[in-house]
Parts: structure tokens; sequence; C-alpha cells
């Protein structure tokens, strides 16, 4: 059963449902856990997540399953609250007994429930942001997400392009800033680049010109702002009310349209790394992401409104997790494990992945494409 | 370093503003039955997502018409809270009946995250974006919008509650309920039109703000936050003193970033908000409360 192909199948694949619902079961479901901040403040992630698992799943299940065995999901909503991971990661493999785990969609859940993982020995592949999910590499937890170290790399690469040496931080205080502003920091260094100023703002403040005055008496060449939810908008606007003309950087935080319709006119000209997802159709033909992005793109918004980059993080770990159960032709989870780590050159949402035992991410600089705002619309930066 | 302090001073104004609108509907209600309304940022949320909704689209409704329907549906709002959730604890302690607002925030907040979604969005500003100079500072359009609205309402509110009959039949149901009962002053529609005012008054305030701050379903938590704050620095009870502790808040606030660490800013606010409390318990503005009785 190859999974790529039916895939890029799966429109029909809807349609080919009713005929296919007289099938025999042969074997015993695949059980595939998860838990996810379906609801609460980080239900933006967890909802897209869960939407696009149980879709993929009622398809490849549509088509006769992988090997001819089902695959069933369990799934419980954490509400984004860490503690309720663990005890929901603990029922997923004591009573639910899954063959592996993709899930948690939060840093905190994913690293509270890696100790329980490591014990129980089960593949667990995150959902979430933080280098530290895969910075020391355990043995048995894998992620699909980019880091926001990356993003941090990303960006001092096109500054050193366009000969930028001095920056000015501005960040949040949410979890998300903060930790990119941590990356923002140690990364600076090895691309020679001096943070002339770090200023930060809370996550539900209104007005950061206070802030961004104290920048404009600095002599930064660029403003990076590592921030998520309305703060990047509003500093992207008061930018431009205080006249400043630097280059503004954005985080993979803001890679949404909605970025673009609250900051209006001050969004163009501003740069951000951000998942092909975004601009799947002004890929070329060549790219090997192209077929799968619009696949998914155009398969989820056939169902449920606009794609959102999380939602594609779900599938990656999905059909990595799958397509290691294909190759192994069992669920017996150590071989499931060696073949996940073995993942190369598997075109995702998030990128090309190739694992490796000292990799369990697996994605490289070029997952990020580099965008500019244009016309109130994403361009790749070439 | 002139230049500087000026635009901390513009910036502290326009955020400080914000708060003292949303300040001023916290007086109105206390003024009129002793009560914290926290529900009241949840007035400023509805105020501003109605008008976002009511002008959204290719047949929305123009900006002014949008903006006097999401005042009418946030006094209704306001009027059937009070009916349906305040007004049935009639009797109960001051302290019963806050919770009972906190309780409705809850639920007013559940209830926009169900009609609207989670996502933030943008009013168009009243008159434009290019921003003001002034010397090297600037200010945006909308935030003397916010400037003017907010003393406009806070005139519109004093006056109405030191001159008109209506105004001062509120004032009475708080002092004493039993003795405006008896003078003929009908208690519960006083409480009614109360809510109503203060739901009208708020909801102006979150469409005043919405095209500088966003709104989205949670932007009532950190608004009524703030303006609670501002209410009880300036004096609960005093729309005067709302004001001047939002604006004293925001130039704090502002100040502190620029001058000291944007990163301890509200702490900072919120260490002078507990220093005056410390030394002035009734605000800077506020009659001791033995005077109230």
């Amino acid at each position: 059963m190859n999974i790529k192909k039916s895939v890029t199948a799966l429109a029909i694949g809807v349609a080919l449902t009713l005929g296919a619902a007289g099938q025999s079961l042969a074997a015993e479901p695949i059980k595939i856990g998860t838990f996810l901040a379906v609801t609460g403040p980080a239900s933006f992630l967890g909802d897209p997540e869960l939407k696009t698992l149980q879709l993929y799943i009622d398809n490849i299940n549509a088509k006769g399953g992988i090997d001819g065995r089902q695959v069933e999901l369990m799934h419980y909503d954490t509400g984004g609250n860490a503690k309720e991971a663990v005890n929901f990661v603990k029922r997923l493999i004591q009573k639910d007994k899954v063959d592996v785990i993709v899930g948690g969609s939060t840093s905190g859940s994913s690293l509270s429930v890696m100790p329980l993982v490591e014990k129980a020995g089960i593949p667990f592949i995150s959902l979430a942001g933080a280098v530290s999910i895969i910075e020391p590499v355990q043995k048995w937890t894998f992620k699909t997400p980019h880091t926001d170290r990356m993003a941090a790399q990303k960006i001092y690469e096109d500054m050193n392009r366009r000969g930028i040496a001095k920056v000015a931080l501005i960040s949040g205080n949410g979890g998300f800033d903060k930790s990119g502003r941590n990356q923002s920091l140690a990364m600076a260094a090895s691309y020679d680049i001096e943070i002339v100023a770090d200023e930060q703002y809370g996550a539900k403040d209104t007005d950061m010109t206070a802030q961004l005055a104290k920048i404009r008496d600095t002599d930064a060449q660029a403003i990076l702002n590592f921030g998520f939810g309305s703060g990047p908008a509003i500093v992207t606007k008061n930018v431009r009310q205080l006249g400043i003309t630097l280059p503004l950087y954005q985080s993979h935080g803001v890679a949404s349209k909605k970025y673009i319709e609250l900051a209006g006119e001050a969004a163009e000209g501003v740069r951000l790394p951000a998942a092909a997802l975004l601009v799947a159709d002004q890929l070329p033909e060549s790219d090997p992401q192209r077929p799968v992005l619009l696949g998914y793109k155009n398969l989820y918004e056939s169902k449920f409104g606009d794609v959102s980059t999380f939602g594609g993080h779900a599938y990656d770990g999905l059909m990595i997790a799958l397509e290691a159960i294909d190759r192994a032709d069992s669920t017996d989870k150590a071989k499931v494990r060696d073949e996940i780590e073995k993942t190369s050159k598997f075109p995702g949402t998030g990128g090309v992945f190739n694992m490796s035992p000292s990799d369990h991410m697996g994605l490289g600089l070029d997952a990020f494409q580099m965008l500019e705002i244009r016309n109130g619309d994403w361009t790749i930066v070439k | 370093m002139f230049d500087l302090i000026l635009q901390f001073l513009l910036t502290g104004i326009t955020v400080g503003s914000t708060y003292a609108l949303v300040g001023l509907g916290f007086a109105i209600i206390y003024n009129s039955s002793d009560v914290v309304n926290f529900a009241q940022g949840e007035f400023v949320m509805i105020g501003g997502m109605s008008a976002v909704a009511l002008s959204a689209g290719d047949a929305g409704l123009p900006l002014w018409a949008a903006a006097l329907g999401a005042v009418l549906i946030t006094t209704l709002v306001g009027m059937a809270l009070q009916r349906f959730a305040i007004a049935p604890a009639r009797g109960a302690s001051v302290v019963t009946t806050i919770i009972i607002t906190i309780g409705a925030s809850i639920f007013l907040r559940g209830v926009a995250l169900l009609v609207w979604g989670k996502d933030l969005f943008a009013l168009p500003p009243f008159s434009g974006n290019t921003p003001i100079q002034i010397g090297n500072a600037t200010v945006l359009p909308q935030s003397l919008w916010v400037m003017g609205g907010g003393v406009a309402l806070v005139l519109g509110a004093q006056y109405f509650f030191n001159r008109t009959t209506l105004g001062k039949a509120i004032l009475a149901c708080s002092c004493n309920k039993t003795a405006a009962h008896l003078v003929g002053i009908n208690v519960g529609v006083m409480l009614l039109l109360a809510y109503g005012i203060a739901a009208a008054i708020g909801a102006m305030a979150g469409i005043l703000i919405a095209p500088i701050t966003f709104t989205s379903y949670d932007t009532g938590v950190m608004l009524g936050l703030k303006g609670f704050s501002a209410a009880i620095l300036g004096g609960m009870g005093n729309p005067m003193g709302a004001v001047a502790g939002g604006l004293l808040l925001g130039i704090i606030e502002s100040l502190s970033a620029g001058l000291i660490s944007s990163g301890y800013k509200d702490a900072i606010g919120f260490i002078i908000l507990l220093l005056v409390l410390f030394f002035r318990p009734s605000g800077l503005f506020g009659k001791a409360s033995v005077e109230r009785v």
C-alpha cells in the first residue's frame, strides 16, 4: 500500500467512501493515540491538528487502510494543560494500548510526557515547536514542526545577505515570544550580528510606540519582532506611525493572512520566515513539496476553511508514523521507531524530512521560505 | 531626549485614554449600586466586536450605522444582564453581586467565542491612518478620537449625574435604596438604566479603540483589568477620577517602558497603584467611604 499515491488521490477517496462501506476488516486496527489542545488558549493549534488527523485517517480507512489494517484514532483534549497531558498519555499507553502517539500541541505538554513515553518505549511524534524536545535526542521522541531557532537562523541569514549587522530586538512576554527571543539572542553571534536593543511588551499591550521610540534612537539597521497574536500587528503599525524606515522582520508566529489584514498597509515590505504551505501555489512545479502542499490545502479547505501550518504539522506526523508502520509491516514498537528514524526525503507540509539517529526532526533551514509582504500578499524572496 | 519624552507622554495619553474610557463604565454602575461590575470589559468587547460584525463584508453597514447598532446591541446586553442575572439576586450582598458579574463576564466571553470565533479583528480608523507630527513625536488621528470621546463621555456623565433628575435618582439608589423607594423612585428601573448606560459607554469605548488595539473575544479581560485599576486609582464612583486614573496609569506605564525597562512596565504600574491605595485607600480623587453612608 503506497500512502503517497493515495494521499494525492484523496479528493477521489471521499467519493469512494460510500462504495467501500461494505469491506471486511481482516486484521486488528492500527491504534494511533493523540492528545491535543483542542480547547483553551492553545486551541488555534489543537483544533486544526485534530481535524487534520481525523480527516486523513477517515480517508485512509476508506481506501482499505494500511496493509489491509484499519487505522483507529484515540483522542484526548488536554485544554492546553500539561498536567492533563500526562494523565492522558498514561491512559493512551496503559489502557488504550496505542501503537504510536502523534500529538502534543504545546511544547509544555510535549516535554512533560516525554519521560513517560521514553519509559514505556512507544514511538512519539510531537507537534510542538521547542528545540528542547529533540535536543538532546531522546530515543523514542520525534517532532515535525520547525523550531524557533531555525526561524532566527533563517532571519539572520537573510540579514547577512542584505548587509545588516546591528539589530534591535522587540518581543512579547508570551511563551513563544520568550523562547524566540532567547534563540535570537543565542544565535546572533554566530551570524556576526549585534543586538543593540532588547525591548519587551505584554502579550495584550495595545501600544508599543514607547519601546519603538527608544529603538529609533539606537543605531540599529533593522528591527526583529519575535511575537505572536495581536502584538506583532501593533508593532508593525507603530513602526510606520513613528516614521521608522528600517527593514522590519517578523517571525513565523505571524504567518497567517490575519496578520496582513490587521496591520494593513503598514505590513508592506515586512519579511518573515514561514513554512511553504502559505505560498504553495507560488512554488516552482519541480518542488517536491508542491503536490503535497496543494493536496493538503485543497482537501482541508474543502472541509473546514483556511489551512494553518499547525494542521500541516499533524499531517506530517501522521504520515511519517503511518509510512514507518507500512515499511515495518508491523506495529512492533521498536521496529516502527527504527523506521521513523530512517525517514528520508519525505515531502511533508513543513519541508522535506530527513531524519537520522542524531536528528529527530529532520528539517533543514530550506524548510523555511523567506517571505516578503508585497501588495497585501506573500512573495517568496529569492 | 525631549523628543523621546514627548513621544512617551503621547503614547501614555493614548493608552491612558483607553483605560479611562473603560474605567468610566465601572464608575457608573458603582455609583448606582456600589457594585463593581467585572463584566464591564466584556461590554467593551461586545461593542467592538458587534461593530466589526455589522460593518463587515460587502453587505455591511457604513461605519456610523454599525457603531450605532453596536451601541444598541451592547445596551440591550447590559440591560439583560441586570434583568436576568443581577435582579433575581435582589437582596444579595454586594460581594455576591460582584461574583455574579464575574460569572456573567465568563459567560459573555464564551458566547462571543461561539458567535465570532477566536480571531482578531480590526475596525478601519475613522479618519485615516496618517500620523500627526508633533515635533519629532507622532500620534494617530484615531488616538485623538479616543481622547475626544473620553472627554465628551466624562463631561456627559458628570452632567448627567449632577444636573439631571434621572441621574440624581440613580445616585439616590446607591445612597439608600429604601429611602429612594419611599420618595417615589423606581429602584428596579434605575438599576436597569444604570447597566444600560454603562454598557453603552463600554460599547462606545470599544468602538473608539478597536481601530488601534484590535478586538477579539478575550480583549475584555485585559481592558477590564486596566479599566478597573484606573477606576480605583482615581477613586471608585467618581467619573473624573476614573479618567484621571486611566491617564495616570497609561503615562506611568509608557514612561517606565521608555525610561526604565519595557519588561517591567506592568509591574511598575501595579506597584504605584498599590502604593496609592496604601496611602489613600479611596483613590486619588475618591471621598472617604464613610461619607457615603
